[in-house]
């Protein structure tokens, strides 16, 4: 797999981008003997990078998060250890920030030595079926938010459009046309189409870098009640 | 079928609002309903609407009374502490009859207690959401998809029988992603002209918005036209969801959260033969008594799967007149119930159930 040292993942709130970090890293630790995660999410106080310790520290993966982070003390705090990833140059890092330009606001702490090591690879996640960004204009004033924030230019896209558990091969299908047109718009290639697990064999050729992703954090309520 | 988009509850209620016609949202920030407000923020200047973040809660439950006096569709949303703190001006909106919709997406009490989903203000939003004699219809979502259908059926009711409604979520509830369909239909429009104070033109006497009444015997007059208003809710406006009941021998009562966890319970419990249903009260006030009522000369045992203490509890004893036990399975604090903390009480139920 071609990857940079760095590896940055942003986007709109709820994009996926926590469990799309997740699974690059364990992708990256195939290859890499030191992979770290980095959580900078400031904003959600719920669903985080620290949700799957456990199994990434199994994995062999470091992960750096605040101390606060689902300690349940409702505080934006950024851990120390993040610059790290920056001056172990011995280290593959993914980068977890949190949604959009609010979110964004922290990794301008580390944009400057990111940019000035210059190998790095900064991705927006996108999904056509977030209702605020269902489509090229809307999606574009985002991602120029985010880069305003955190003042570091993204340099691909991950095309993460998805509903969820009834996400179906059409729909995925049904978003090239809108990756495709953001990359255009925004001069950007398209790293990855994100995929369930389920749908790689079929997309697998249909779709561009086409990306098996699992979903790690599944809870007891997770199940779908009759409507 | 329309088109689905994947949203956060708490995204998703706020959507449902501005489809509902709502263009005037008060709040103040609150772990875990923040969102409600944030999505408010991006979107009512889009659309024409109003978005303002109070200086506290008391003041946005009054800019509410002023929205709402004026005739026009208008929320608040806080968590379990914010919405303590907008009690008095919950009262004064019932007290006035005035139309909105509050939503709390609840978390761990008492006092600052946790940010963590919660059901522990079942008591606070069915018996007494502030001073005096009044009551909200209250509304529990279990899914993102109820969370939008809910809100534009809050708004109806609200209007319907001119009184504060409340959506009764938690954090768990505004923060999971589903997807949804927003394809809401029409709004129904009620006439707010002998009512609402938006300007006379000159052409007629004033509309006096007041919950003030010195006369005792007005006051009286008042509290019992109000009742008679909530007779009508009572008799026409519960609704439930019933699952797996039909042979069912035990009957799990659960809103929320709280029935998700206890409908996967079910289907465990069913695979082990266990004859075990569900009645889902998706408006807690009014609580659907009568099927529960009905459900007890039919079952052996009821279990009440909550995240607080034992409260709603005492509505399902209420509602069955006790004539079956009611076993309480429970979490609180920010904790919820595992699938295996339900079936436990389900196997419990199985073997001490009987007629009382």
């Amino acid at each position: 797999m071609e990857s940079k040292r760095i590896t940055v993942f942003a986007g709109h709130y709820g994009s996926g981008k926590t469990n799309i970090a997740v699974n690059y890293a364990l992708r990256l630790r195939e290859e890499f003997d030191k992979v770290s995660i980095a959580d900078l999410d400031i904003v959600n106080p719920y669903f985080r990078t620290k949700d799957s310790e456990k199994h990434l520290e199994a994995r062999g993966i470091h992960l750096i998060s605040s101390e606060y982070a689902n300690s349940n003390v409702d505080v934006p705090a950024l851990p120390a250890e993040a610059y790290s990833i920056i001056d172990d140059l011995s280290v593959r890092a993914v980068v977890d920030v949190g949604g959009d330009d609010r979110g964004a606001l922290a990794l301008g702490r580390y944009a400057p030595s990111i940019i000035e090591q210059n190998d790095y690879e900064y991705l927006l996640v996108i999904n056509k079926f977030r209702p605020l960004t269902p489509d090229c204009a809307s999606t574009i004033g985002v991602m120029r938010e985010i880069e305003t924030a955190c003042r570091m230019k993204f340099t691909g896209i991950v095309n993460n459009s998805n509903l969820g558990d009834e996400t179906t091969a059409e729909d995925v299908i049904s978003s090239i046309g809108y990756a495709e047109e953001i990359s255009k718009a925004s001069s950007l290639p398209i790293r990855m189409t994100t995929v369930k697990e389920d749908l790689f064999d079929t997309l697998k050729d249909k779709v561009v870098n086409c990306t098996p992703i699992k979903l790690y954090v599944k809870q007891s309520w997770a199940k779908v009640t009759a409507d | 079928m329309a088109e689905k988009v994947l949203m956060k509850g708490n995204e998703a209620l706020a959507e449902a609002a501005i489809m509902a016609g709502c263009r005037h949202y008060f709040g103040y920030p609150i772990t875990p309903q923040t969102e409600v407000a944030a999505y408010m923020a991006k979107r009512m200047p889009l659309i024409g609407g109003t978005f303002l973040q109070a200086e506290s809660e008391i003041a946005a439950i009054n800019m509410v009374y002023g929205a709402a006096a004026a005739g026009k569709r208008t929320m608040t949303s806080s968590s379990s502490p914010g919405i303590a703190l907008k009690s008095e001006g919950i009262s004064y909106l019932a007290g006035s009859d005035l139309p909105a919709l509050i939503i709390n997406v609840q978390r761990g009490g008492p006092g600052l207690g946790g940010i963590q989903p919660s059901q522990s203000d079942y008591f606070q939003a069915t018996k007494s959401a502030g001073h005096g004699d009044f009551h909200l219809v209250v509304l529990a979502p279990a899914s993102v998809q109820e969370m939008v259908n809910l809100t534009f059926k809050g708004f109806d009711l609200a209007d319907k029988y001119r009184m504060p409604v409340m959506l009764l979520s938690d954090g768990t509830m505004g923060q999971m992603m589903e997807p949804v369909s927003l394809d809401m239909g029409e709004i129904k429009e009620y006439d707010k002209s002998g009512w609402a104070a938006c300007g006379t033109n000159c052409e007629r006497e004033h509309n006096v918005v007041n919950s003030l009444f010195i006369q005792p015997d007005e006051l009286e007059r008042y509290n019992f036209e109000r009742y008679e208003r909530y007779a009508k809710i009572e008799a026409e406006e519960v609704m439930y969801d019933e699952y797996m009941m039909d042979d069912a021998e035990i009957c799990i009562v659960a809103y929320g959260v709280a029935a998700r966890v206890s409908q996967n319970a079910i289907d465990k419990a069913r695979a082990q033969g266990i004859k075990v249903g569900m009645i889902r009260p998706i408006t807690l006030w009014p609580f659907p008594k009568a099927v529960l009522n009905a459900a007890a000369d039919k079952v052996k045992a009821f279990i009440s799967v909550e995240l607080s203490m034992g409260q709603m509890i005492e509505d399902i004893e209420l509602a069955t007149r006790c004539k079956k036990p009611v076993l309480l399975c429970n979490r609180v604090g920010g904790m919820i119930p595992t699938t295996e903390d339900v079936l436990n009480s389900i196997n419990e139920a199985n073997s001490v159930g009987g007629d009382k």
